[in-house]
């Protein structure tokens, strides 16, 4: 916890941009803020067009994460892998991409932050060039920070997410839950057949952020379209998506609303935050809740997905969820490990020799900690969903600086959404196709289920 | 039984603060922190293993007396 760093900025007048000059090692570096169109040391557009490969032949030498059939066999993808001798895959796929399987690599790499940068963690066709550095005070601080910079970033909002400050919203997430499920109508048991992803996973976590954020509650459903239409827009091509757009505009009337009738809340936070003594400007608290939106909506979503989609199938453990409540401790911990939803990525910092794969500068490395929780070597049975797991160091909030921080709100909102989910529905079973996601995050988009049984 | 916990390994996952809140708490940044002095009374000694075990960064470890 010993991260300093000296920096200041200024805003360079011949191109508008914001600069930040940092010191480090007695050497005064620039780096611009923010993104800008391809062309330019800003962004990078990989040299890669998806129309020039087919679909995957060999995810040993062609890995493709955002491959339609990958997310729905993924767990098969890395058991193959694993078996095969092959603890790094690889693809020429966006320019040069590694994929480590193993509980050993995938652990390796997130702890190596000399190496391995965060500077993007979404793989795509754009890539950060060499002046550009999102943070600490850029778009979407601090999880695109390295250190030192990261501490510094990670530290303004780890109070709002602490597990004291998230415990009491239990009751309004429970609340919530309760709502949506009203929300599905009358049910005909044996017949009626809802979609658990669509009508209700996908619902639970931008209403809580809503909330905690201190948005009307009159304003649920518009602010529901705009985020969702951001998730959306996460695979255009970079420099594409400029300000301007209704989430923006509608985050910025929130902030000046914030701003006349001051009150406690996660935007009054992160407005009365302070960094090297200074407020946070506007537009920066904008991007710190866009990426709270981004990094805690989908992934909640399909974590909660996922875990309907495993209950679904296996009416023991729901009975066991039932019977015996307390389990949950165990249970909860059990479907993050075997359905975690979170792939990150990291881009090589500096040429390496990492087991024997000769990485280059840029090249980008997968992070599957997905992958990671389904490793023999670290887990007893790890393809088994084990409902009272009790050994479960499981990675799904990833490892090391940047452990998910809110994960204290996804465990609690996962819990409280399947809680209410089973007591409502004391059973129900998958009532045809399940489409699962396209890209890093894994889970369910579309989950039908038939109702066998309504809670009196 | 002795608890020790190695807050530079700590990385606020919460785990040993929900499965043994006898032995530990958190701090404002989620941060865990060793509650128990000395030996850990005998009735914990199963929750300070659940701990111990559960800790995905490995910070918790465990000395058993004699």
């Amino acid at each position: 916890m010993t991260d300093t760093a000296n920096y200041s900025t200024r805003i360079d007048e011949a191109t508008g941009n914001k600069v930040i000059s940092i010191e480090r090692s007695g050497e005064t570096v620039d780096f611009i803020i923010g993104s800008s169109p391809d062309g330019t040391d800003l962004w990078q557009r990989v040299p890669y067009d998806a129309d020039d490969y087919g679909p995957v032949a060999d995810p040993r030498t062609d890995f493709d994460h955002a491959d339609s059939a990958y997310n729905p066999n993924a767990p098969q993808v890395w058991k193959e892998l694993r078996e095969g001798g092959c603890p790094v895959a690889h693809t020429d796929r966006y320019g040069g991409m590694w994929v480590p399987i193993t509980d050993e690599t995938v652990t390796e790499i997130a702890y190596d932050t000399e190496n391995f940068t965060s500077r993007s963690v979404v793989v795509g066709v754009g890539r950060p060039g060499d002046r550009a550095l999102p943070a600490p005070i850029g778009g979407a601080p601090p999880i695109t920070s390295d250190p030192p910079f990261h501490n510094m970033a990670r530290r303004l909002l780890l109070p709002a997410f602490a597990p004291k400050v998230i415990e009491p919203w239990e009751p309004e997430i429970r609340r919530l839950c309760q709502k949506l499920l009203d929300e599905m109508g009358d049910i005909t048991p044996g017949e009626s057949v809802v979609d658990a992803a669509i009508q209700y996973a996908q619902n639970i976590p931008v209403n809580v952020i809503g909330r905690m954020l201190g948005f009307p509650e009159e304003d649920e459903a518009l602010f529901r379209t705009f985020v969702h239409d951001v998730l959306e827009r996460i695979n255009e091509e970079p420099g594409t998506r400029e300000g301007g757009d209704d989430l923006g505009v509608y985050i910025q009337q929130q902030i000046d609303d914030h701003r006349a009738n001051p009150r406690d809340d996660l935007t009054s936070y992160l407005m009365n935050v302070e960094l090297d003594g200074n407020k946070l400007e506007d537009p920066v608290v904008g991007g710190m809740v866009v990426l709270l939106l981004v990094a805690g909506i989908d992934t909640t979503w399909s974590a909660i997905g996922s875990s309907l989609w495993h209950l679904a199938q296996h009416p023991e453990d729901h009975q066991r969820l039932l019977d015996d409540p307390e389990v949950m401790t165990f249970a909860l911990e059990e479907f993050l490990r075997a359905y975690a939803p979170v792939t990150m990525a990291r881009l090589v910092a500096k040429d390496n020799d990492f087991h024997g794969c000769p990485m280059k500068k840029d090249d980008w490395v997968l992070l599957p900690f997905p992958a990671a929780n389904r490793d023999p070597r670290k887990f007893e049975d790890p393809d088994t969903f084990i409902v009272d797991r009790e050994e479960n160091r499981h990675a799904a909030f990833g490892l090391g600086i940047h452990r998910c921080l809110g994960s204290n709100l996804a465990r609690l909102e996962l819990k409280v959404a399947i809680e209410e989910f089973i007591k409502r529905f004391p059973r129900f079973e998958l009532a045809g196709d399940t489409r699962w996601s396209v890209g890093q995050i894994r889970g369910p988009r579309e989950l039908s289920v038939r109702i066998l049984e309504v809670a009196d | 039984m002795r608890v020790h916990l190695d807050a530079e390994k700590c990385q606020g996952h919460n785990r040993c603060y929900a499965l043994a809140p006898e032995l530990f708490d958190v701090d404002d940044y989620g941060q865990a922190m060793l509650i128990v002095e000395g030996d850990v009374p005998a009735d914990l000694h199963d929750k300070a293993r659940l701990a111990a075990s559960n800790c995905p960064e490995y910070a918790i470890t465990i000395t058993e007396n004699g």
